[in-house]
């Protein structure tokens, strides 16, 4: 079943709890999907990258090599980073497994990502000015929690909670899904592909790489790879619901957008309030309330409908 | 540090904390003779639908007013007895489902599959409806004020389901019998594979759905809108198209399936 959610502030400001506000929405709709949580948070752009990189998955044992692997791997990273010819500027861990680096870098993104996806087990989870993705499973609080994101200020954010049905119940196969190898732009999905392994051969053929087996990656990818070609978010969501195929409803985030789309069947269900200094929408209207609490106005947008809105 | 306790009266959940086990009834609301209130804020939908059970079932009350519903799921279905609800907020999925007999006003917006199988009573919404609203519905009347989403009437059986506003794809798909008037816009697909019914549409029709097909207009019809607009205070009622079956699909046609071969 999955839920999805998002949320923007208009004045574009990085100054809002979207954290907290996302933890909110995600716990609303716990029961559409225990297995796994996700956000795609926003906060102000700066000059530099943050890049998150998965070291291990969570469920992997912890034997007596675990922590020695993962130590390694990050140290091997860490050379990747500088040898792709970025400065690294800050490190963090974020948990035992998740490393955030902050790095001045000019070249190609993709150079950078495949630099550092060379080390095993190393994945880029997020890639960006402003863009932070934090995966993990369980529920939202506990996610929360984990990552101390009641703290998180930002613009806007997206979120997924996550029932398995095509794909294992790991980080790699949890949303959102950062558009490799686009900065700052991620996505978030309910509902199934039904030509992914058509669009997945077509899109490795152009040089993509996939970090998962999950059919909503594509949607991420192939965002990426029109917008690599110059269009813009807005016409290609536009173009998404021509090329792809199945039933879905996914909201794609930029570095200062967020967008929905809805298949010509409008079969997975997405619900939106338009405020005056926020849009809010989510599979479920509980969700919305979460962080609302005087009665608003909610519609349901109809099939084959693209919006974007901007912080 | 240990976990803080639950308070007493907080509801007994399952250990995933998903399904609420628990059966007791709040007893929050001020009843004052026939009709009661409360307020659904910090209550969850079993604790408010047991709340509504006890005033309608035991403790002879006909109207309920319900606060704060906060789009929660599952509100006031299986209420099977004459009487008047108010919910002064919105609903979530599946409210109002399989219910026979209430008149029920929701003050806002509900969610996917609101009234489903409902067989008697009348719903008014005053905002917008989600997709697959009146699913399989069998009686009575259901009145959105607002837009309703897709599928809107799905598999109807009978009954009659007012839009004041646009309606999205597939309205009316597999529809049996019962009446739609949407006095907006639908959709791609109307009246897709339906059997029986009629679907009256005031506004542009995207497009006609497999075997739907435009319908000859009676004085009935006109008697029909007309006295519906009446009932609900709902003003004049615009000029409208109507939309039948056609009755063209293999399951009209009178061969058995070894001729139907030979014919095909």
């Amino acid at each position: 079943m999955c839920g999805i959610a998002g949320i923007i502030y208009k004045n574009g400001n990085g100054a809002h709890r979207i954290g907290r506000d996302m933890t909110s929405m995600l716990q609303s709709m716990k029961h559409r999907g225990p297995d796994s949580t996700g956000y795609a948070l926003y906060h102000q752009p700066s000059g530099e990258y943050t890049v998150r990189v998965n070291l291990a998955e969570s469920t992997a044992p912890r034997d007596l090599d675990f922590a020695d692997d993962v130590a390694r791997r990050r140290r091997e990273v860490l050379i990747r980073i500088k040898g792709a010819g970025a400065t690294i500027k800050d490190t963090e861990d974020v948990n035992e497994y998740t490393l955030q680096v902050t790095v001045d870098y000019h070249a190609e993104l993709k150079h950078l990502a495949d630099y550092i996806e060379s080390v095993p087990q190393a994945e880029v989870l997020s890639l960006g000015h402003s863009l932070e993705i934090v995966k993990d499973l369980g529920d939202a609080k506990s996610v929360a929690t984990a990552y101390d994101l009641d703290g998180y200020f930002g613009s806007h954010g997206i979120g997924h909670v996550r029932m398995a049905t095509e794909s294992d119940v790991d980080i790699a196969n949890a949303h959102p899904y950062w558009a490799y190898p686009f900065s700052d732009v991620a996505v978030v999905h309910n509902g199934q592909l039904t030509n992914y392994h058509q669009w997945r051969r077509r899109l490795e053929s152009h040089g993509h790489r996939f970090a998962s087996m999950c059919d909503s990656e594509i949607i991420a990818v192939y965002l990426a790879d029109r917008m690599a070609g110059g269009e813009s978010l807005e016409d290609a969501m536009h173009h998404s619901l021509e090329d792809l195929d199945g039933v879905f409803t996914y909201i794609c985030v930029s570095e200062d957008a967020l967008g929905m789309a809805k298949d010509e069947l409008a079969a997975k269900p997405l619900v939106l309030y338009e405020g005056e200094d926020m849009v809010a929408l989510a599979s479920e209207e509980i969700a919305i309330r979460a962080v609302i609490d005087h009665e608003i106005e909610t519609y349901d947008p109809y099939e084959s409908t693209v919006m974007v809105w901007n912080r | 540090m240990t976990a803080a306790a639950a308070p007493p009266d907080a509801p007994l959940m399952d250990p995933r904390g998903l399904v609420e086990i628990d059966a007791r009834v709040a007893k929050v609301s001020e009843i004052d003779g026939t009709s009661a209130e409360f307020d659904a804020k910090e209550m969850t939908t079993r604790r408010i639908n047991l709340e509504l059970r006890w005033l309608l079932y035991e403790q002879g009350v006909t109207e309920v007013t319900v606060r704060n519903p906060g789009a929660k799921h599952s509100l006031g279905a299986g209420i099977l007895t004459r009487c008047r609800i108010n919910f002064e907020g919105s609903l979530g999925y599946f409210g109002l489902g399989m219910i026979d007999g209430p008149e029920v006003r929701i003050a806002g917006r509900v969610g996917w599959s609101a009234c489903e199988n409902m067989m008697s009573g009348v719903v008014v919404i005053e905002s917008n409806a989600g997709s697959l609203t009146g699913a399989a519905i069998r009686g009575g009347d259901l009145v959105i004020k607002g837009r309703v989403g897709a599928r809107t009437g799905i598999d109807q059986k009978g009954g009659t389901i007012i839009s004041l506003g646009d309606a999205g794809s597939m309205t009316g798909f597999m529809m049996q019998r019962g009446r739609q008037i949407i006095c907006g816009n639908v959709g791609p697909g109307l009246g897709d594979s339906m059997y029986d019914g009629e679907i009256y549409v005031a506004g542009k029709v995207k497009s006609l759905g497999v075997d739907c097909v435009e319908g000859e207009w009676t004085d009935a019809d006109t008697e029909l809108i007309e006295r519906k607009f009446k009932i609900y205070d709902l003003g004049t009622p615009p000029q409208f198209s109507k939309f039948v079956c056609g009755k063209q699909l293999y399951n009209y046609d009178s061969l058995e399936p070894s001729e139907r071969k030979l014919v095909l």
